[in-house]
Parts: structure tokens; C-alpha cells; sequence
């Protein structure tokens, strides 16, 4: 019997199941860990303890987390319009070469107010420029997006490291990275707002790019379900056919989409950039645009899912950085082996519950009234 | 510039495109019964790696490259029955599951081999006999005396390891059993109509099952080249992309044998020439960056899929999960 047309109440289906699928997720991350000698539940100790345990870590927690949601958002946006950008990397990290471009040309030029915005604006811009090849072949050359956007990140990466050691080094460096870019255009940390109201907290990378952050995710939100523009996107998303009808044009959303898509991947460089490094680097973007599809496939693509679900990850990779440390047969890269299980059943798997899930429901759940069917 | 242009210079970088062609002509061609199936595989990488890291562990544990060509074979086709479990049994999205095989692979062939090895996430440096070691093909001194044909099949036709062969001689069966057999027919049938397929009495299911299995296989042979004939141990990452690489070339061979071959001969050419070129300032045009000859199969591939160089047309059918009506 098929199960898939029987409908289940909302919160099996939006909370119950995701939460399941997580669980599942996790508990073979257990399996691992117990695999290669190690005590599970001890490691999730250490790492609650490295991520929330003192307020370092909760700093560094957060700054991951400020990432994940920036690159889950860009992957969930593009997934209501049925979408799907994998090139948040990319993106990315060609929104650095455009934060890069203009400090280097105009940081000492333009007056240090403008700075931050003008930084904020090349990475949206860059971002989504980088998106919107893919995106416009996709609309008028039918080229496979998914492909297009796995061959751009490729094509970003090399492109970053001619710049970065040919062109845009440092004059006399060895390493390949620009010069540091003037203070103004530095993003404040977020020990230093604190150090305004005389708070002191432990120095860590967060900055004020996380309430970017969340001031996108309010965005994100009412773009998609509290504006027209979204309802043709999510009707484009839905039916391609419907649209159409509907006098919408499907060519056109999907090039806004990932355009919107690609700047808010490239927010990410923002954080780094801006935020952290004050130079532009090689890799700086280090795998926070995959870990968006993770974060947006269990965040079910709603921005406050993807908060969640962001937090998770940050918690992850802080927790995780503290694991390697505290348990030395445990690496960093277990982190990226949990992320590879979330994928899997958060999303390729995440039906594989449901029919069971059906069954039970159909046995357990209340007698709907007789009388109605007389 | 002579020092490019001679003939033992041009003869060594041949042999080069040969060995650095290999994991992708494998791999190709596994994505290739797959996507002929019907079935998006972008985790042509993730399987490599995966068994690239099977290999290095059996070999150095057991000594037996035969063991290890075994065990990546066997590693690979798992990670395919959890690709089809996915996609063909509960209908999940196949660009996802392909990706969570990939990333899975990636982390776990570190953690792993850091928990059991500790190097760093190598496996341990394996002597020769445990390894697929490059040997002469026989008859090869008595035609060396040929001009052109006889040095050519010296340099660069001979002197390989079994897997390279293997590599060659996947393209022809490949092209036998996808046009030729019945099996092929049907494996071309499931891709474009699988609902003709099934009225026919043909299971879509099974059939995508042995494609995706297929595909193991030979990214199983792809992993254990890189692991054990190439290299002498697995390294952390060692696959670098050349699964999407592979990807992009049987897109460029638009989902044929022969052409998918001539692509990864092509991409393995021009990074056998990149690293030739590394430093070299060609007249008239200076030096050609590395980074530019790396980047061009990714930016061929995108401007053939724009249409721009012949049209390529993927499997109708392709990506689509097929719900059999009931």
C-alpha cells in the first residue's frame, strides 16, 4: 500500500519526524564514535561543555552558527523555488574577492562611514553575480543548475588562488593574502559592543555579523511568505505550469532567486572578511557553504529552522574543536562525518520514517466522529 | 620552448595523461551507467575516496593488492546500495543523497584513518608487492625499433599498471553492454521512460539497482588505482575533485562511452600539460597560469551544458524518482 498520499497531523509531519531523522543521524555518529574506541555520550559532554561551557566558547559557537545561517538561508530560498544552489561556496568566496576589490581600491579613499556598507554591498553584489551565471543559464539554456554551480565553485576556487598569488598579494609576501584593510572598515566585535556598556566578555571572532544574521533570517522570512514576490516564488517552486498561468514568470524568478541566494551565501565573507580577518585569505569560505544544505535541509527550509539548526552546527564545530582536543582518537573531521549523516536522513532519507510512522498513526489515532459520514 | 616540443618530452607527457586519465575514465564511465539509469550519481567522489581509503587499509593490513582491489570493490558498491536505498527505494533527492555520500566519505576516511593508523589520516607506506606495480607489456622491445609506432607504444601505451588497462578496456564493454545487450537496451529504456519499462514487466527498481551497483564497481577499481597503483598509500582528500572531473567529462561526452573517454583523456592532458607548464614562459603569450589550465574542464563543461558547443541532452528521465502506479 502506497502511504504517500495519507495525510498526518502537522506536528508529526513538521517536528516529529525531523526530529527523528536527526535523531537517527546522530545516533550512528554514536555508533563511530564508539566504533574507534571512544565513549559517546562522554564525547557529547565535552563537546556541550566546549560549546556552551564557558562564555569563550559560546562566542566561538555563535560565530560558527552566524555562517550557517547566511549559507542555510542562501540554499533554502533557492529550494522554494525548487532550486538547488550548491554553489554557496562559491559564492562565497567570490564575495570575499569583492569585499577584497573594493577595500583595497577605496579604504584609504571613501570616508570611513561608508566603508562597512560599501564592504556589505560588493559581498551582496559579488555573491549574487557569481550566482547569477548558473542561474541565468538555467533559465534560458536549460544548463542543469546543480552541475553549473558545482562546476562555478571549482571555477571560484581557481580563480581566488590566481588572484590571490599573482595579483592581489600583499606586495613582498610570501603568503598569498592582501594587505590588511584600513580599521574603519573593520566589523566590531561583539566583546568590544560589549565593552561599550562596560561588559567585559572573553575576546572570540563573534561580530556583529551575527545580528546580520538573524536580521536576515526576519528578511528571508517575510520575502518568502508576506510579499508577492514570494508567493510567485513559491508558485514557480510549486508548479512551474501554475506559475505560468498565473502570469508569473518562471525565468525570471528563478534568476532573482539565486541572485538572492548568492548574496546571502556571500555574507558569509562578511563575517570572515569584515569581521575576522581583515584581509582577504585563501579558503576562508572552509566548507560553511556545504554545510548550509545540511543546515537547510534539517532547518526543513524556514528560517527558524534554520536558526536551529545553525546553532546545531555551531555547536558542532566548536563542540567538535574542543573533542579533538579533549579526546586525541577524535578528530575535526568527525564533524564533517556527522554533517555527511545529517544530509543523508534529514534528506535523502527523509521519507524512509514516514510509511512506518503512517501505519501507527492509522492504529493509534483518535476515531475521527462517526456521524459526519452518517 | 625545444625543450617542449621534443619528442621524449611530448612522449612523457602522453604517459602522464594516461596515468592521471585513469580514476576519471573509470569513474566516467560509472556515472555513466548510472545516469543512464535514470539515476543523478555526484558521488562518483565520495565512492572513489571511499574505496581509495579500503584499499590503503587492506593492502597495508593484509599485504595483498588483490585483497584491496576486493575490499574497495566491495566498500564501493555499499555506499551504491545506500545511494539506491535512497533514491530508488524511498525516492529521496539524488543530488542530496549524492552529496551526503560525499561528504560522509570525506570525514570518515580522516577519522577513521587517524583513529586506526594515527598518521596524520594516511595509511601506512606500502611495499611493492602490495601495490598494482607498472610492468612492460610483452613484445614491446621487438617493435621499439618502429619509427613513431614503436616508441609511442613504448613510452606510452606500455610500461603501466593492470588498473590502466582495466581503465581501457571499460570503455569498449561499456559501449558492448549499453548498446549491445539486452541488459544495455533496457538500462537505456529505464533512463528516458521507465513507465514503459514497467508496462513492458521490467523492474525500474531492480534495473536502476544494478546500474547504481555497476557504477561501484568501478569506482571501487577507480579508488583502489589512486590508493595502491598510483600512490603507495592513501592520503587524506586524495581524490581532489577528479570524481566531479569524471562528472563533468561524461557530460561532455554527453552521455556516451567514446566521447566520455576522449574527455577525460582531454581533461587528463591538460593537467598532465599544467603541471609541464608550471614556470614556462611560452612565446608570444608568457605564462600560461596553472590555475587557468585547471579551471578549463570545469569551464569547457559549463559552456558546453550552455549549449554552446553542440547540445548536450541528459537522460529524460534522469533525476526523477519513478512512483509505479498502483
Amino acid at each position: 500500500m502506497s502511504t504517500s498520499n495519507i495525510e498526518l497531523p502537522a506536528w508529526i509531519e513538521v517536528i516529529l519526524i525531523p526530529l527523528l531523522n536527526i535523531c537517527i543521524a546522530l545516533f550512528f555518529a554514536g555508533l563511530i564514535i564508539f566504533a574507534i574506541g571512544e565513549n559517546p555520550i562522554e564525547a557529547v559532554r565535552v563537546m556541550l561543555n566546549g560549546a556552551f561551557g564557558y562564555d569563550e566558547g559560546v562566542g566561538y559557537t555563535l560565530y560558527y552558527t552566524t555562517n550557517f545561517i547566511f549559507t542555510g538561508l542562501a540554499v533554502a530560498i533557492a529550494f522554494h523555488a525548487r532550486l538547488f544552489n550548491i554553489g554557496g561556496e562559491g559564492q562565497a568566496y567570490i564575495a570575499g574577492l569583492g569585499i577584497g576589490l573594493s577595500f583595497l581600491l577605496l579604504d584609504n579613499v571613501l570616508p570611513p562611514v561608508l566603508l562597512i556598507p560599501v564592504g556589505i554591498l560588493s559581498a551582496a553584489l559579488f555573491g549574487a553575480l557569481w550566482a547569477l551565471i548558473p542561474a541565468w543559464l538555467q533559465a534560458y539554456r536549460g544548463s542543469h543548475i546543480v552541475i553549473t554551480t558545482i562546476m562555478f565553485n571549482f571555477i571560484a576556487s581557481s580563480l581566488m588562488v590566481y588572484l590571490l598569488v599573482n595579483v592581489m598579494i600583499k606586495p613582498g609576501s610570501m603568503s598569498p593574502e592582501t594587505r590588511e584593510f584600513s580599521e574603519a572598515s573593520w566589523l566590531p566585535f561583539m566583546h568590544e559592543i560589549f565593552g561599550w556598556f562596560g561588559v567585559t566578555i572573553t575576546r572570540t571572532p563573534l561580530n556583529i555579523s551575527f545580528l546580520l544574521a538573524l536580521v536576515c533570517c526576519l528578511l528571508v522570512w517575510i520575502y518568502i511568505w508576506k510579499t508577492r514576490w514570494g508567493y510567485a516564488l513559491r508558485t514557480a517552486g510549486q508548479s512551474e505550469a501554475a506559475a505560468v498561468y498565473a502570469g508569473i514568470k518562471p525565468k525570471k524568478i528563478i534568476i532573482i532567486t539565486m541572485c538572492i541566494s548568492g548574496a546571502l551565501a556571500g555574507f558569509v565573507a562578511v563575517n570572515e572578511i569584515m569581521g575576522v580577518h581583515h584581509r582577504l585569505i585563501l579558503n576562508f569560505t572552509a566548507g560553511y557553504g556545504f554545510t548550509g544544505i545540511a543546515v537547510a535541509l534539517m532547518g526543513r527550509n524556514h528560517p527558524l529552522g534554520i536558526i536551529f539548526a545553525s546553532l546545531l552546527f555551531g555547536v558542532l564545530y566548536q563542540g567538535g574543536a574542543e573533542l579533538a582536543f579533549e579526546m586525541p582518537r577524535i578528530t575535526r573531521e568527525m564533524v564533517v562525518a556527522i554533517q555527511g549523516l545529517i544530509i543523508l536522513f534529514s534528506g535523502a532519507l527523509a521519507l524512509m520514517l514516514r510509511p512506518a510512522i503512517v501505519k501507527i498513526w492509522l492504529a493509534i489515532r483518535p476515531i475521527p466522529s462517526v456521524a459526519q459520514h452518517g | 620552448m625545444d625543450s617542449l616540443l621534443n619528442a621524449q618530452t611530448v612522449l612523457s607527457t602522453l604517459d602522464a595523461t594516461l596515468r592521471v586519465s585513469t580514476p576519471l575514465i573509470l569513474c566516467a564511465m560509472a556515472g555513466l551507467f548510472s545516469e543512464r539509469s535514470g539515476i543523478i550519481d555526484i558521488s562518483l567522489e565520495g565512492k572513489m575516496l571511499s574505496a581509495a581509503f579500503a584499499a590503503g587499509t587492506l593492502a597495508a593490513i593484509t599485504g595483498s593488492a588483490w585483497i584491496a582491489l576486493a575490499g574497495a570493490i566491495v566498500t564501493s558498491i555499499l555506499l551504491s546500495l545506500l545511494h539506491g536505498f535512497a533514491c530508488i527505494t524511498n525516492r529521496g533527492d539524488q543530488v542530496v543523497s549524492g552529496l551526503a555520500i560525499n561528504v560522509l566519505a570525506s570525514g570518515l576516511t580522516i577519522v577513521l584513518g587517524i583513529a586506526w593508523f594515527s598518521q596524520g589520516g594516511q595509511t601506512p607506506a606500502l611495499a611493492s608487492d602490495a601495490r598494482f606495480m607498472p610492468f612492460e607489456l610483452p613484445l614491446i622491445e621487438s617493435i621499439a625499433q618502429i619509427p613513431f609506432a614503436g616508441p609511442f607504444m613504448q613510452s606510452v601505451i606500455s610500461g603501466h599498471n593492470l588498473l590502466v588497462y582495466v581503465a581501457l578496456f571499460a570503455v569498449p564493454i561499456t559501449w558492448w553492454v549499453v548498446y549491445k545487450t539486452r541488459f544495455g537496451l533496457q538500462l537505456r529504456a529505464v533512463g528516458e521512460n521507465p513507465l514503459a519499462v514497467d508496462t513492458a514487466g521490467i523492474s525500474v527498481s531492480r534495473l536502476r539497482y544494478k546500474a547504481v551497483m555497476t557504477a561501484g564497481i568501478l569506482c571501487g577499481i577507480a579508488g583502489t588505482y589512486l590508493a595502491i597503483a598510483q600512490n603507495a598509500a592513501f592520503a587524506r582528500e586524495m581524490t581532489a575533485g577528479q570524481g566531479y572531473i569524471a562528472l563533468a567529462a561524461m557530460i561532455f561526452g554527453k552521455w556516451r562511452p567514446v566521447p566520455a573517454l576522449l574527455a577525460c583523456l582531454m581533461f587528463g592532458f591538460l593537467d598532465a600539460v599544467s603541471i609541464r607548464l608550471q614556470g614556462v614562459a611560452l612565446p608570444g603569450i608568457g605564462e600560461v597560469p596553472v590555475q587557468i589550465i585547471q579551471a578549463l574542464p570545469y569551464v569547457l563543461t559549463v559552456v558546453l551544458l550552455a549549449g554552446f558547443i553542440g547540445k548536450a541532452v541528459a537522460p529524460k528521465a534522469i533525476g526523477v524518482p519513478f512512483v509505479k502506479e498502483r
